[in-house]
């Protein structure tokens, strides 16, 4: 709803010239690069500067409170606090950029190998949840703009602001009392049965991906089972801003005059809607939908908590309880740097297919 | 009253104080056309009520115990139910207007103005000053909010007072944008070129004429992140690091029903529908607001 302004169909159109075309490419090529690192720069600067900001005084949680000067001393330079902030920060970016992202106290193992282990089971919920939001969020979206100011289109309406209003936790809940406990539609918490879990090699990480490739058909259907409930929560609010920009990106192309010529011509309404006004708002909607997804990686966090699901959120929120600031910090890179990497995806693919943004 | 009515809408106010409130009355009865804002504005007047008047709305102490009547489903006398140390979910329901309705009010004090500054100081100035406070402000809007402000909250400790730090950091680079844009448009008119003229500072130039332009666009974004913001402080309160116990805030409550979800459901419940109610009003009125201060990009939704 705030976006919404941001990312409008109808832009200025620009032409450019054919011969300065390669030249002025690359340059906004090397400009995107610089971007990217600046911005990625500014991730690592934010989490460089939470670390900092941390009261627990890294040194005494390691010699503890009872240390000789001496020993506090000589930890604090080994650990190389006592050297000035913009060296700390540039071996920070050498130490994230080489994969270091120190130990984590609650498993025990490097934050890395710890994120490598729980990010494929984020993604494939997100994924799954991103197809539901496009599956059902479009049509809803078309639907709402050609039917508008009905019943439906307020309805339509309606549900794309439960989107903005409904706690992701709280949905998760509910749904587990009502589709899990009382109807036993779905699975419960956690990705499998406990006595199916682990039967499966990981290959890719993604549970339904190494279930098919082990072709342990009763593996996949537990996990779908298990996957369908968290994944349509997180889809439901990719649907409700994915409908809602759908809605609002086909009213501006029905409004155009050569809707109006299309429907003088006697072409039926369907196609009008599907195969005029459809058509240019397909460009958009990729960025719509790489946002929602980016989105939908952070929105995670909360749906994790609730259904015992072992990805990146559920990691993110045990660290943080147990004020386990590396892994904290790890994760909060990953899903920045993924989050960004999205959305900067997004914008070169639309700079891509719109002929007007080349 | 008529007469009253009529000095609001004569076309030529005599006096700025005229002209202002008559542009007011002119919005609040555009808003009044829109059903859905009107339903927002009486949610938003209810949450602000029952913030008011809690000790007179409560039927009983939000934070006595009552282990004799612990877990009791809505009734006559608990209208939402007991919780698990017997205290009244809808005592607790309205104290709980109290904190929310602090959280969004200082969040809106902490990050609204410090947005608007950057956003004038850069649209104004432009040059460096503005590629160094907007490539901040990029930085910062290219970061999921969620996440910033879970790691704001770990480094700072968990507490309602960090909660607010922390999302106020997380939401100002919104309005820094929205500011900018908004200076960029005014400030080649003429208008301003005539204050300038009058040998007014760029101080006053911006206090006094560019920043109260920007207000309107501000206060339908403020609008429209409030849910966003409720949304944020209830996930840091249900995950343990925003409002403490004993607090009756909303996301911490459903945090406490998490157990009880399968037999005693209202224990958690009944926290998130009000929590859905509050966002849903912020929703509606922003929108609202949107279509009326801003028909530019309202007429089309």
């Amino acid at each position: 709803m705030a976006d919404d302004s941001t990312t409008t169909v109808a832009g200025p159109v620009r032409r450019r010239g054919a011969t300065v075309s390669g030249h002025r490419r690359l340059v906004a090529a090397a400009g995107f690069l610089v971007t990217l690192a600046v911005t990625f720069l500014g991730l690592l600067a934010i989490t460089f500067f939470i670390g900092r900001i941390v009261p627990i005084d890294p040194v005494l949680a390691v010699v503890g409170d009872r240390a000789p000067a001496a020993v506090y001393e000589r930890v604090r330079v080994e650990m190389g606090l006592d050297r000035p902030l913009t060296t700390q920060f540039v071996s920070y970016v050498g130490d994230v950029l080489t994969g270091n992202f120190g130990m984590s106290v609650s498993t025990g193992r490097p934050v890395l190998e710890d994120l490598a282990r729980v990010f494929p089971a984020t993604l494939e919920m997100a994924t799954l949840g991103i197809i539901i939001g496009v599956l059902l969020g479009v049509p809803l979206g078309v639907i709402a703009a050609s039917r508008r100011g009905s019943l439906l289109d307020q309805a339509i309406r309606v549900v794309g602001l439960l989107g903005y209003s409904v706690p992701a936790f709280w949905l998760g809940l509910v749904g587990l009392a009502v589709f899990y406990a009382r109807l036993n539609w779905v699975g419960g918490p956690g990705r499998v049965e406990i006595f199916l879990d682990g039967i499966v090699q990981p290959v890719t990480g993604l549970l339904l991906i190494d279930s098919i490739i082990a072709g342990d058909w009763e593996v996949f259907g537990n996990a779908v089972w298990h996957l369908i409930l968290p994944a349509s929560c997180l889809g439901f609010f990719s649907l409700a801003y994915i409908a809602r920009m759908t809605r609002s990106f086909m009213l501006d192309q029905l409004s155009q005059e050569y809707v109006t010529t299309a429907r003088v011509k006697g072409v039926p309404e369907r196609l009008v809607i599907w195969r005029h006004a459809f058509r240019p708002i397909r460009v958009p909607l990729i960025t719509v939908i790489g946002l929602s997804y980016a989105g939908l990686l952070e929105g995670s966090v909360m749906i994790e908590t609730i259904f015992s699901w072992p990805g990146i959120g559920n990691y993110l929120t045990v660290a943080l309880l147990n004020a386990d600031m590396s892994a904290v910090l790890g994760s909060t890179l990953v899903v920045g740097a993924v989050f960004i990497g999205i959305n900067k995806i997004s914008d070169v693919l639309y700079r891509v297919l719109d002929p007007r943004a080349r | 009253m008529a007469t009253f009515r009529d000095w609001l809408i004569d076309d030529s106010p005599a006096s700025p104080m005229q002209a202002r409130l008559g542009r007011l009355y002119r919005i609040f009865g555009a808003l009044m056309h829109n059903p859905l804002a009107v339903i927002g504005a009486i949610i938003i007047i209810c949450l602000i009520l029952a913030a008011l008047f809690a000790p007179w709305l409560a039927t009983h102490d939000p934070l006595r115990q009552a282990l004799a009547e612990r877990l009791l489903p809505p009734s006559a006398a608990h209208w939402m139910g007991t919780d698990e140390l017997g205290r009244d979910i809808w005592s607790r329901v309205v104290y709980g207007a109290r904190i929310t309705l602090m959280i969004v009010a200082l969040v809106a004090v902490l990050a609204a103005p410090a947005g608007l500054v950057i956003g004038v100081v850069s649209g104004y100035f432009g040059g460096w000053v503005d590629r160094i406070l907007m490539g901040i402000t990029d930085i910062f809007l290219s970061l999921p909010k969620l996440i910033l402000a879970l790691a704001f909250v770990a480094a700072l400790g968990p507490g309602i007072e960090n909660a607010i730090i922390a999302i106020a950091i997380t939401s100002w680079p919104g309005y820094a944008r929205v500011a900018r844009a908004e200076t960029l448009t005014f400030k080649n008119s003429e208008f301003i070129a005539a204050v300038r003229l009058l040998g007014a500072s760029s101080i006053r130039v911006n206090l006094g004429h560019v920043l109260p332009l920007c207000t309107s666009s501000m206060i339908i974004r403020v609008t429209l992140d409030m849910a966003g913001i409720i949304l944020t402080a209830a996930g840091l309160g249900f995950i343990g690091l925003g409002a403490q116990p004993p607090l009756p805030e909303w996301g911490a409550m459903i945090s406490r029903g998490r157990s009880f979800i399968l037999d005693q459901w209202w224990v958690a419940t009944m926290p998130g529908f009000a929590i859905i109610l509050v966002s849903l009003g912020f929703c509606f009125l922003g929108d609202g607001l949107r279509d009326v201060l801003d028909p530019k990009s309202g007429e089309q939704r």
